[in-house]
């Protein structure tokens, strides 16, 4: 069936199968590889993104249920209202500033999942970091530094 | 950073410097296997057994082939008649000449031997169709007895393999002086014997594994993508198992999402992908769903130990006796008969133990292979050997700290070059501060008495403070030590350092990252070795045909083999250019100092060049010596000779819910040396994640198979990879102890948390419980065996 999106403020208008998972509408049809996807259960968080500026994991969903509806994915950060071109959005700056990234594969979704989480909490503690991202699993960094990162782009104090 | 010795003051090493990689893998521009499109590709789809054990009596392909999409679907015996490959999937390590090694190929054509093994592919058009049709095909088992664990296999009453009359595949004993080690435990004041458990995990990188086989339009050529941490070695050994000629090979290993050991193998699929792709000239891809990397990607630990201690009145080490059952799996994988003997040497860790023991037999089961995970055979020695010191301090009457003390080698105190009776010589160790420094750190005392009051006042969250001092050994490997271990590969690196025309340096290095941040931490070597901008240095890897001499990844080799490489290549290139100033200069080439990538000329101060500028020169080579080649362009190949020996003190602090038997590791502190460092901020993270995937083993993971061989837990639905809120921050710091293996005086640490933490955390465990008389906890100390433990313990008491 056809259906019109917009991603990264861009619209598109596709021909989809029903059945096919939003993350593999991303990736497959629109060319947005930056999304990965990490399992089969919706249990890892590497494929999320936002709709409507809610973070969602794009293999729980379908594309279709993406009609009329407007995403970001992690392409889209760094062009965000507020920032200049080819910059960083600044949870992407505090991950590479604290080391929250290692093999990268997770990040896109932690990235996204932790935008999400900040909009909700701009001022979470250490404690409220690790429970906001208990749907990202990470196997490189032991989320040390994660919390780190997100402690940072909210604009914390963090200890080493 | 504590330092016990001054590291070397250099502008770059040593600095935390931000890493390269980050960029691309932040903004979605890091390209993994699956993200890489070709025009003309066909999806592989899996067609897997779902018994453990079984013989194929049918396969109807029939419904498949008929389906949209679909252009071919081959059974194991088809593809066997298609002549794809010319010998079976390889094993790198036959440890004994008379090891038993059933054969492998990429697809089974009579008998399965483990839930999961491929017995038909199914090619086409779209990744769903491929998957659609795969389920569509029809394969009828005749099930045969399933070997569903070490016991069942060291039983023999069920044999993994029809055609073999024993589940066992190896004896492998090194027991250096067998009339010592009886005599130590013949007269010894103290002795203790404990059983331990290493259990099955699943090493679950955040990336499955992938391939895309990509054909030439002519001429036969095939690049393989693959998220491999070998690309080297597997393009060796596609080429000994496909026939394809290695010339014609080309792997490429682009962004990979994580290996811990493991993405170090040669798997069905990507030969099935090669051999394919060139066969029928069209691009083959597959992509590993979570839930069917149980039975597509080999598995780690699975072993039992069993070790002896010995020690004097004064609770000194006299020897030290091991044996370990080691769970093969189905099929002997690259190195999985090798792994148990990469923990061989350390059962006695870091300890004066005159008198040593070890042997492993090696058992078949009806599982997924195994073979290397984080650490691959060391963190199961650590564990053994830092649990069974708790219990001997506990034989003795003494603490767990004392214990250590009274025994560490050179008393603790700074070593070079010792030899240890496992036959080894350690590189270099300094384990007392390290201790010191984590006691110090955690508040040990304080937490001793807080975990008495706890007691004293009967609350429900008990206390239990863990130590464990561990050495591990990396830097593999010197070759000719490898070739006395019947490994058939070398241990060395490569390295070409090339300064172009522009002043640019290109590095090549056959070191194969994947996370681990080898770009930034290389710029930083050749930055100071070169005296140049880490932005002018560009670092390449990972493709064989940019790449074409290494042997990649694991192991904790990457800085101690391949940036020792890259080290030697710089100075090389310095040599050269300074021929060439001391030519265009006439100067004495002992005259001249090169210093911030700038040589001057003693007593001439305004006569100086850059080396930069010098490369340009060697390029138009139009005023080089006589007989000198143009470029400035230089290669080495290392071959350490010796391992390196990173060590340090870990400290878990858990808390037990006593009504529940939950365990909440409260608090972890790490005092780890892994000699010089290049990047402090990158040895942490990996110190970070190491230590969790320890923990991990410790508390929750554990690949879990019925009596049938049906793993219970393959999604992680049900594999409990930890999140962030399963765990604390960590308090580390470390200790600089150079290593003699190379001139940096690096060691390694990678798999350096993963060897020290599951040892500390269940000591911590065992310490909390210990009012209850509990001695050992099997892994994963899940809330149940806990509670049990509790329960029983009171029991025994009232």
């Amino acid at each position: 069936m056809e259906i019109t999106l917009t991603v990264n403020g861009r619209s598109y208008t596709r021909d989809v199968e029903p059945r096919t998972l939003l993350a593999h509408f991303l990736r497959d049809d629109l060319g947005l590889t930056g999304t990965n996807i990490g399992c089969d259960t919706s249990s890892c968080g590497a494929c999320t993104i936002h709709i409507d500026g809610q973070s969602v994991k794009s293999c729980t969903a379908l594309a279709v249920q993406a009609n009329g509806r407007d995403l970001t994915t992690i392409e889209g950060m760094a062009e965000m209202p507020g920032v200049g071109d080819g910059e960083l959005h600044p949870m992407q700056e505090a991950f590479r500033e604290c080391h929250g990234l290692q093999c990268g594969y997770c990040t896109p979704g932690m990235v996204m999942a932790a935008t999400s989480f900040l909009n909700e909490n701009p001022k979470p503690s250490e404690s409220e970091v690790r429970i906001g991202l208990e749907g990202n699993l990470c196997r490189c960094t032991g989320y040390h530094n994660i919390v780190r990162a997100v402690m940072t782009a909210s604009g914390q104090e963090v200890s080493s | 950073m504590t330092t016990v010795e001054d590291p070397p003051k250099t502008p770059f090493v040593g600095q935390p410097m931000k890493r390269r990689e980050d960029a691309a893998l932040l903004t979605g521009e890091g390209k993994y296997v699956d993200d890489i499109q070709v025009a003309g590709q066909l999806w592989m789809g899996m067609v897997r057994s779902t018994f453990a054990h079984a013989r194929i009596s049918a396969i109807d392909a029939s419904t498949a082939e008929d389906m949209e999409g679909v252009v071919a679907v081959y059974t194991g015996v088809q593809l066997a008649a298609m002549e794809l490959w010319i010998a079976p999937l390889p094993c790198a390590w036959p440890v004994t000449d008379d090891m038993v090694n059933p054969e492998h190929y990429p697809a089974a054509t009579d008998e399965v031997h483990h839930l999961g093994e491929i017995v038909a592919v199914v090619l086409a058009e779209t990744r769903y169709q491929a998957a659609d049709a795969a389920e569509m095909v029809d394969v009828e088992y005749d099930p045969l007895p399933v070997v569903a664990s070490i016991d069942d296999a060291v039983a023999g009453e069920k044999l993994a393999h029809s055609g073999h009359d024993t589940n066992k595949s190896y004896h492998w004993p090194l027991i250096p002086d067998p009339d010592a080690l009886d005599a130590a435990f013949e007269g010894a004041a103290h002795t203790i014997e404990a059983d331990f458990v290493q259990q099955r995990l699943i090493p679950a990188a955040m990336e499955p594994r992938g391939v895309l086989a990509v054909p030439a339009p002519h001429g036969g050529d095939v690049t393989l993508y693959s998220a491999t941490q070998v690309p080297h070695i597997l393009k060796v050994m596609a080429a000994a198992t496909t026939g394809i000629p290695e010339s014609k090979i080309r792997v490429v290993a682009p962004s990979v999402g994580g290996g811990f050991g493991a993405k170090l193998n040669v798997n069905p699929d990507e030969i099935l992908a090669i051999s394919l792709a060139q066969k029928l000239g069209r691009p083959i891809r597959w992509t590993e769903t979570r839930s069917e990397a149980a039975g597509s990607t080999h598995q780690g630990r699975a072993q039992q130990q069993k070790i002896e201690l010995a020690a004097d009145a004064d609770g000194k080490l006299l020897g030290c006796r091991v044996h370990i059952d080691a769970d093969m799996g189905a099929y002997m994988m690259l190195i999985t008969p090798g792994v148990p003997l990469l923990g061989s040497f350390l059962y006695t860790g870091v300890y004066a133990v005159p008198a040593f023991g070890f042997t492993c037999d090696g058992y078949f089961t009806n599982l997924t292979p195994t073979d290397a995970y984080r650490g691959a055979g060391r963190p199961e020695a650590s564990y053994a050997i830092e649990r069974a010191m708790d219990i001997l301090a506990n034989e003795v009457g003494l603490s767990p700290v004392e214990i250590r003390r009274r025994n560490y080698l050179a008393g603790g105190d700074h070593f070079e070059n010792l030899d240890v009776p496992s036959t080894l010589t350690f590189d270099s160790g300094h384990y007392a501060p390290t201790l010191d420094r984590a006691l110090e750190m955690s508040d040990y005392d304080a937490l001793k008495d807080e975990q008495q009051r706890r007691r004293d006042a009967g609350e429900q969250k008990q206390l239990g403070i863990g130590l464990c001092t561990y050495v591990e050994i990396c830097g593999l490997a010197p070759s000719r030590a490898l070739g006395g271990l019947n490994y058939s590969a070398g241990g060395w690196e490569h390295a070409t350092v090339r300064l172009l025309p522009t002043g640019k340096a290109e590095v090549v290095t056959g070191s194969t990252p994947h996370g681990q941040g080898h770009e930034t931490s290389w710029a930083q070597i050749v930055s100071d070795k070169l005296g140049i901008d880490p932005a002018d240095v560009e670092v390449l890897h990972s493709d064989t045909a940019i790449s074409p001499l290494g042997l990649d990844t694991y192991g904790s080799r990457s800085l101690s083999v391949g940036g020792v490489a890259v080290s030697m290549a710089c100075e090389k290139v310095v040599e050269k250019a300074k021929l060439i100033v001391a030519h265009q200069m006439e100067a004495n080439p002992d005259d001249l100092t090169f210093e911030g990538g700038t040589f001057s000329v003693a007593g001439s101060p305004d006569k100086t060049v850059t080396i930069q500028e010098i490369a340009f020169g060697a390029f138009t080579a139009h005023d080089l010596p006589d007989g000198m080649e143009p470029n400035l362009q230089e290669q080495v190949t290392f071959d350490p000779p010796n391992f390196a020996f990173p060590f340090g003190t870990h400290v878990a602090v858990v808390e037990i819910d006593e009504g529940t038997g939950g365990v909440q590791l409260l608090d972890y502190i790490a005092v780890d040396d892994c000699g010089n460092q290049v990047n402090p901020m990158i040895v942490e993270g990996q110190l970070h994640g190491g230590i969790v995937q320890g923990v991990a083993q410790a508390l929750w993971e554990c690949a879990s198979y019925d009596d049938e061989g049906i793993c219970l837990n393959p999604s992680f639905l049900d594999y409990l990879v930890p999140s962030a809120v399963e765990v604390p921050s960590f308090k580390l710091d470390s200790t600089v102890t150079p290593s003699t293996s190379n001139p940096l005086g690096v060691k390694g640490v990678g798999e350096a948390g993963t060897i020290g933490s599951a040892a500390a955390v269940i000591n911590a465990v065992c310490d909390a419980l210990s009012p209850y008389g509990v001695t050992d906890m099997e892994m994963p100390a899940t809330p149940q065996r806990v509670w049990r433990a509790i329960r029983d313990g009171k029991a025994a008491q009232a």
